[in-house]
């Protein structure tokens, strides 16, 4: 088996006597799709703020292909090649849609040149469908197009890992088929994509793997059919009639 | 043209105007534009932490006054007065290297009243320290031997080559990939640690280029007056009016500055010889009536006059 492309390992994060995660512990391998689940106040969030170095983990070690990073800042992540999206979009505000995904390319991409970057930026705008909208302020953008935007920025960086928080919540059905369509894409390109979610219909249609996190810890890890299957989940997150469902859907395919 | 190479154009001419003054001018003439171009220097200084940067800084008096101790003291020792301008450059951007990792901690407000304390603090050690700085009686540097219109030629010249500089660092921060950091920063500093820019690497450069030129403005002002004392150096009108006059002309561009500058103090001027008794209050409210009226600046009245067109134009149109 080759060498996983994050680990982490009885990872922990205390605030003041509240334990977000506990114990945390499992390994990506590069390439895949894992889905991160868990209801509200899991802790999905603040495992994606951990790896990235936005919050320092209390306990435990993070390894990203073979480095220890638990101690990294945020910056040290994204040229590491750990990029994320947020669950609020956090673009910059004043700044054209093009000039928003050349700060990525700039700063933790491969580019060091302004106008190299602009090209960079260029492709990524084409590949997330947004290149018509290029020169608008990024305020301007509807939600789903600054989610959209947030992920060509998170590309820009030339990622290895991506993390996903979310990027489909308040969309409806047309704009997730869409961003199911573009989650696949990037995978394509060799990105290993941790997403977390809500939707069930882009987990069971995407993730060969799923963790599932409640109070903090890591409660299942699995394939959709077992997850679907796991009565601890079921308790706790998916309720008896939906994991039937899911379960039928499954079955038929 | 693009707008760029047409704000570098015109700033050129600008500097022509300055430089030529010594041809078609009084002293007094002269004298305003050593203090356009001083206070052009200040003001693209500021530009780099709170126009790009967007961190609002009151520390300008605190690194004048500094660049105006140093310069004086090492002069005095009995430096060569161009050698004495760069230590007191040096001491300000170490100064500013050195607070930079403390004070740019600090948001906003916080950090704004941070640095107007830094300027209190800098001026009561200075006051204090008499052995050294001479304390409340301050400090004489010798006079430039000429005659007072070679001394008025040479520091306009000086003040104008601080001032070109300032541009010219302004232009390549402007242009490069550190001018787009601080941009990043000034707009979401969470996002831009999140992209990769090392902010509090680029955060404490942009206050040492801040500081840099103030320093070297405090000590050629040193050495142009021949006097310098605590209070006037480190002086709050002083802190406050460089940013202001930023605003004026449009904090985050480099045009902005040098335009903001020069409006300000012809219009205070103005106003100070016409109407003696009230000028500050109508100096004040007109500023406060520009920048509520202007929020981009002077600069950004094309923009604000098409738009105000525009509107005119499609209310016109139904009919």
């Amino acid at each position: 088996m080759t060498m996983p492309i994050l680990e982490l390992a009885g990872v922990g994060k205390t605030f003041g006597g509240v334990q977000a995660l506990r114990q945390v512990g499992f390994a990506l391998r590069e390439g895949q799709i894992v889905a991160l689940i868990g209801p509200n106040g899991a802790g999905k969030t603040t495992l994606v703020n951990v790896v990235t170095g936005a919050q320092r983990a209390s306990q435990g070690r993070i390894v990203f292909r073979g480095t220890d990073v638990t101690a990294q800042r945020p910056f040290q992540a994204a040229r590491a090649g750990l990029a994320r999206t947020f669950q609020i979009v956090q673009p910059f505000p004043r700044m054209s849609v093009i000039e928003n995904v050349m700060a990525g390319a700039l700063f933790a991409g491969a580019h060091a040149r302004v106008a190299d970057a602009r090209s960079a930026a260029r492709d990524e705008l084409e590949f997330t469908g947004l290149a018509a909208l290029a020169q608008r302020p990024a305020s301007a953008l509807t939600l789903a197009g600054r989610k959209r935007l947030e992920l060509a920025k998170s590309l820009a960086m030339r990622p290895r890992l991506l993390m996903l928080d979310e990027v489909n919540a308040g969309f409806n059905s047309g704009e997730i088929d869409g961003a199911l369509a573009l989650i696949r894409r990037i995978a394509a390109r060799g990105i290993t994509i941790l997403i977390i979610e809500h939707v069930m219909k882009v987990i069971f249609s995407l993730a060969e793997r799923v963790l599932v996190l409640h109070h903090g810890e890591l409660i299942a890890d699995g394939n959709p059919a077992e997850i679907a299957g796991h009565p601890r989940v079921i308790e706790a997150y998916l309720g008896e009639k939906f994991a039937r469902r899911v379960r039928e859907l499954q079955a038929n395919g | 043209m693009t707008a760029r190479s047409w704000h570098y154009f015109l700033f050129g001419a600008w500097v022509l105007a300055l430089a030529s003054t010594p041809l078609w001018g009084g002293n007094y003439v002269i004298r305003l534009a050593i203090t356009i171009a001083m206070y052009s220097a200040l003001t693209l200084s500021w530009n780099f932490i709170g126009g790009f940067t967007g961190y609002p800084s009151f520390a300008t008096a605190a690194f004048v006054g500094l660049g105006s101790y140093a310069g004086a003291l090492t002069q005095n020792a009995g430096a060569p007065m161009l050698v004495a301008w760069l230590i007191a450059t040096i001491f300000a951007g170490a100064f500013a290297a050195a607070l930079g990792g403390i004070i740019l901690r600090l948001k906003g407000h916080y950090f704004a009243i941070g640095s107007i304390g830094v300027v209190e603090v800098a001026r009561l050690v200075t006051a204090s320290w008499g052995s050294l700085t001479g304390g409340g009686d301050g400090l004489n540097v010798a006079f430039l031997p000429g005659g007072p219109d070679v001394v008025a030629r040479t520091f306009l010249a000086a003040m104008i080559a601080i001032m070109v500089a300032a541009f010219a660092v302004t232009v390549a921060v402007d242009r490069t990939r550190f001018g787009f950091a601080l941009r990043c920063i000034q707009q979401n500093e969470d996002a831009a640690d999140m992209v990769g820019v090392n902010t509090t690497r680029c955060k404490i450069a942009a206050f040492v280029l801040s500081a840099l030129f103030c320093g070297t403005v405090g000590a050629a002002y040193a050495s142009w007056t021949g006097y310098i004392d605590p209070n006037e150096s480190f002086s709050l009108l002083m802190t406050i009016k460089v940013p202001v006059m930023c605003l004026l002309g449009g904090a985050g561009t480099v045009l902005g500055p040098p335009v903001g500058a020069a409006a300000f103090t012809l219009l205070e001027e103005f106003f100070w010889a016409n109407f003696l008794d009230y000028n500050r209050a109508i100096l004040g409210a007109v500023i406060v009536i520009l920048i509520f009226f202007l929020p981009g600046g002077l600069l950004n009245i094309p923009r604000a006059w098409s738009r105000i067109a525009g509107r005119r134009r499609s209310r016109k149109a139904p009919a």
